[in-house]
């Protein structure tokens, strides 16, 4: 039965995605994505992993997805811009990539064909998780934590010029 | 005679000094190391002369170190001393310095004056090296090294490009013998390993005792080297404009010394043309072909110069045919004596030529036996001599060839051919003394020569009349003709020494200036054809153009692109093509570098999963 | 705790087609931000992978992994974000194609 709902999860999943990369309209797209991601969060839990699919919604959806809110709002990248990227959009720019793309499945799905390997069947929660960071991967806590830092202040800094010349263009 | 490494080295260090101080010295320090280097080399030879014949003219060696060493093959630098290279290092040195010393003069006032004592001294370094030899190789360096300041003093003035070319035209003449004489080099060591000349000979007797293919064709080859060298058919035609550089190098290196390298070659490898009869044959026709083409050459030349180079291109021959009718000391002999008179006829040639500004067609000079007494004289002593005039040095020379060539196999054909070329050359010496010296008198000459350029015109003067006087062949037994054979009974030397008599007498009614008979002779069209094929010698110049510099240069034009170069040039097209087409992978798209990323990565999948 | 036993190939399969949907929707789209999007999907889908594997041994390596590839992708996100904030201020422009001085 739970294996239903696994098939179900994951061509909700496909479809989303592929209609993410499909949008001429920034904010569809990024509701489309949620929509994916909300998915994949599902799968998460059907494999037993309640903590990842929590952190899935939480981070991924709500705070990265975010981000890319705000940008669509400060450029305002609303309807109007949709007929310029649909025009960009047409058919025979998806020949190559969509070969490309396809060759790559094959040769993945030639990999992954004929195993038979199951899910454990048993849910990892976050105790074990928890657990296993403030142990044996603390130096990976450590680093991750640097990594953020570095993207903080690169953030920063190359948000900030943006809105000092703002400020500069609105001053006389 | 321990002191003879000191012949060579003295005109070497004369050489270098001049070389390195290049012209900054004044003329008179340039003449006293240039002549007087060569001036000690002559004293030393006349030291190391008498020591030689006082110790019984042995052969004498000194090696002084080893050249090379390379698998089997160490050529010795080796000075060998014997009956030959003693009489070749006394004309060398010491005709060679009188010729140095008239050049102090001659010379004068030229701004290369330091660089032409420097390529003086070069020359005579690298002739001595020549003869001196004891190993082919150091007799092969000496011979580069001749053709090489051959080529640097016959271009000497360098400012007019018709003196480059004739030295252009020198060098690679010389240059198809150098090369033939070089493969026959090789085929020498290949079948009897080793160059070192006694050695040689020693295996070669051995080897080839009963005649072989390998002999005839190595002697062929040495022919062939000594035929470029001496200027002899078919190689010849370099000499004649080799009298573009100044006269000096004219009396040393093309009559005295250079074109005589090829008679001494064959006279020194004199077995390899015992063993090999067809060779043997092969240098007197050589040598009589040339000596009779050359003879008529010259009687048709105007330029004094010219007259002379045909002249020496026809003695040479008679010692080339001397060396094939088995002459051998003769042939050395005529080469000393031909050294005394050819320095003199040249050196006076030079005077004149300076006397009369620069002017070298003796159709433009005249009557000038009173002005200038000195050339005058000169040159009758030296035609004299030339052409073989009782008592004179060439008399003796020249007699003993043709007495010898008589008793050769064909000998009496032989002997008549040559007999009419001796005619031929007294009529042609003749001529040259009438028409410069006699008739009407040309004005502006101007004698003024000083001590240095009139004592060696006197000492080679007396040279070439007392010169053969004590019948000298080169001592020790190493000639295999073991001395001169002047005896010869009944009608044959009488017949001989007439000849060239009647052609003075023949040359006097022809060209005496008052009545100019000749002119009459020469009035027909027939006449005169002949007197130009006479005088561009005999076609060879035009022959040789059509047969060789025509194809050469069509090729050349063909190949005016170069084809070779191009090959070069499509590997820098084919990189800059590659260069091409890799820059249109970096055109700068975010997404096309993505997309050549994972085309690699399905490439790299499938190599994986095909391998395994 | 429980979880539903699931063919570890069909996830993995899963996984790889959306990463493969992922890099099509980046070869495609000239817009800045839908290529980042598009990046977001692939990362997404390694996530999806890691986590999968780590469920097949019943570990919670897995989930560790997910969590490093989150971090990851947020200071991507925010990095690329501001960088797309450069180029509109620069060129005036989201079309990165239009970012190419080179003459290739």
């Amino acid at each position: 039965m739970e294996l239903v709902l696994f098939y179900i999860a994951a061509t909700v999943c496909l479809v989303a995605t592929s209609l993410v990369i499909t949008r001429s309209v920034a904010s569809h797209a990024l509701i489309y994505l949620i929509v994916s991601l909300l998915s994949v969060a599902v799968i998460f839990f059907l494999l037993g992993a309640p903590f990842a699919a929590a952190l899935e919604i939480v981070i991924y959806a709500g705070a990265i997805m975010v981000l890319f809110v705000f940008v669509v709002m400060m450029l305002n990248l609303g309807p109007r811009r949709g007929p310029e990227e649909r025009a960009r959009l047409a058919p025979r720019h998806w020949i190559g990539p969509g070969l490309l793309s396809f060759v790559l499945l094959l040769e993945l799905a030639y990999i992954l064909f004929g195993g038979t390997s199951t899910s454990s069947g048993v849910a990892v929660g976050p105790t074990e998780v928890g657990i296993a960071l403030f142990g044996p991967y603390l130096i990976a806590v450590e680093l991750a934590s640097v990594l953020l830092l570095a993207a903080l202040v690169g953030a920063y800094h190359l948000g900030r010029r943006y809105l000092r010349s703002r400020r500069e263009e609105e001053q006389p | 005679m321990a002191w003879l490494w000191l012949v060579p080295l003295l005109p070497l260090t004369g050489f270098l000094i001049l070389a390195a101080t290049q012209g900054r010295l004044p003329e008179r320090v340039v003449a006293v190391i240039g002549a007087g280097s060569v001036g000690l080399a002559a004293l030393v030879t006349a030291v190391v002369t008498l020591d030689f014949l006082g110790s019984g003219s042995g052969a004498y060696s000194q090696t002084l170190w080893t050249w090379l060493s390379a698998g089997g093959f160490t050529p010795d630098f080796t000075l060998y001393l014997d009956g030959l290279s003693l009489v070749m290092m006394g004309v060398i040195t010491g005709v060679g310095f009188l010729i140095h010393l008239y050049a102090t003069g001659y010379m004068a006032g030229d701004p290369g004056y330091g660089r032409f004592f420097a390529y003086m001294n070069l020359f005579v370094f690298a002739m001595l090296m020549l003869v001196l030899g004891d190993d082919l190789l150091v007799l092969y360096l000496g011979w580069e090294g001749v053709g090489l300041c051959s080529y640097l003093l016959i271009g000497f003035f360098q400012t007019d490009p018709a003196n480059g070319y004739a030295a252009r035209k020198a060098f690679v003449v010389t240059r198809v013998g150098d090369t033939a004489m070089a493969i026959g080099l090789f085929l020498l060591f290949r079948e009897l390993g080793t160059l070192e000349i006694q050695t040689l000979l020693e295996r070669a007797n051995t080897a080839w005792a009963g005649g072989d293919l390998t002999v005839t064709v190595a002697a062929l080859l040495i022919l062939g080297g000594a035929v470029g060298k001496s200027a002899q058919l078919p190689l010849q035609t370099w000499l004649p404009d080799a009298m573009a550089g100044p006269t000096p190098v004219s009396a040393l290196i093309h009559a005295a010394t250079m074109v005589t390298a090829g008679v001494y070659l064959i006279a020194r490898l004199h077995d390899l043309y015992l063993l090999s009869p067809a060779a043997q044959t092969a240098v007197t026709l050589v040598g009589l072909a040339t000596l009779f083409i050359a003879a008529f050459a010259a009687l048709a030349q105007r330029d004094v110069k010219r007259i002379l180079a045909y002249s020496t291109m026809s003695q040479i021959g008679y010692m080339f045919f001397a060396l094939g009718v088995g002459a051998w000391s003769a042939a050395i002999f005529h080469l000393m004596t031909h050294a005394f008179f050819k320095a003199l006829l040249f050196l006076a040639a030079g005077s004149l030529i300076l006397a009369m500004h620069h002017e070298q067609d003796i159709f433009r000079m005249g009557g000038l036996r009173r002005r200038l007494p000195w050339p005058f004289w000169s040159m009758v002593i030296g035609s004299a001599a030339l052409a073989a005039l009782p008592l004179t040095s060439g008399y003796f020379s020249k007699d003993a060839i043709l007495l010898t060539a008589f008793d050769a196999p064909g000998g009496p054909w032989l002997w008549a051919v040559a007999v009419l070329a001796a005619f031929v050359t007294a009529l042609y010496s003749m001529r040259m003394i009438l028409v410069v010296f006699f008739g009407d008198e040309r004005e502006g000459a101007h004698d003024s020569e000083g001590w240095n350029m009139k004592l060696p015109l006197a000492v080679l003067a007396v040279l070439s009349i007392i010169g053969g006087w004590f019948g000298l062949s080169p001592p020790g037994d190493v000639l295999p003709d073991g001395g001169l054979h002047a005896e010869h009974g009944g009608w044959l030397p009488w017949v001989t020494s007439a000849f060239p008599l009647l052609g003075l007498a023949l040359g006097y009614v022809l060209f005496e200036p008052s009545r100019n008979r000749v002119a009459g002779l020469m009035a027909s069209p027939a006449a005169d054809a002949v007197r130009r094929f006479w005088l561009a010698g005999w076609g060879f110049d035009w022959l040789y153009a059509r047969l060789f510099e025509a194809p050469y240069n069509t090729i050349a034009h063909w190949n005016r692109r170069d084809a070779v170069d191009r090959l070069f040039d499509l590997t820098a097209a084919v990189v800059r093509g590659g260069n091409l087409v890799t820059a249109y992978l970096q055109n700068g798209r975010l997404r096309w570098y993505l997309a050549n990323m994972a085309a690699g990565l399905a490439v790299v999948l499938l190599i994986v999963l095909g391998v395994s | 705790m429980t979880a539903t036993v699931i063919p570890m190939e069909h996830v993995l399969a899963l996984a790889a087609t959306l990463f493969l949907i992922g890099l099509t929707g980046v070869l495609v789209r000239r817009n800045l931000l839908f290529l980042l999007l598009s990046l977001e999907i692939m990362m997404n889908a390694c996530g999806l992978a890691f986590v999968a594997a780590g469920a097949r041994w019943g570990a919670p390596d897995g989930q560790i992994m997910y969590m490093l590839v989150l971090a990851l992708a947020a200071a991507e996100v925010a990095v690329g974000l501001g960088l797309l904030l450069q180029l509109e201020r620069r060129l005036e422009t989201l079309d990165v194609d239009r970012a190419s001085e080179l003459e290739g």
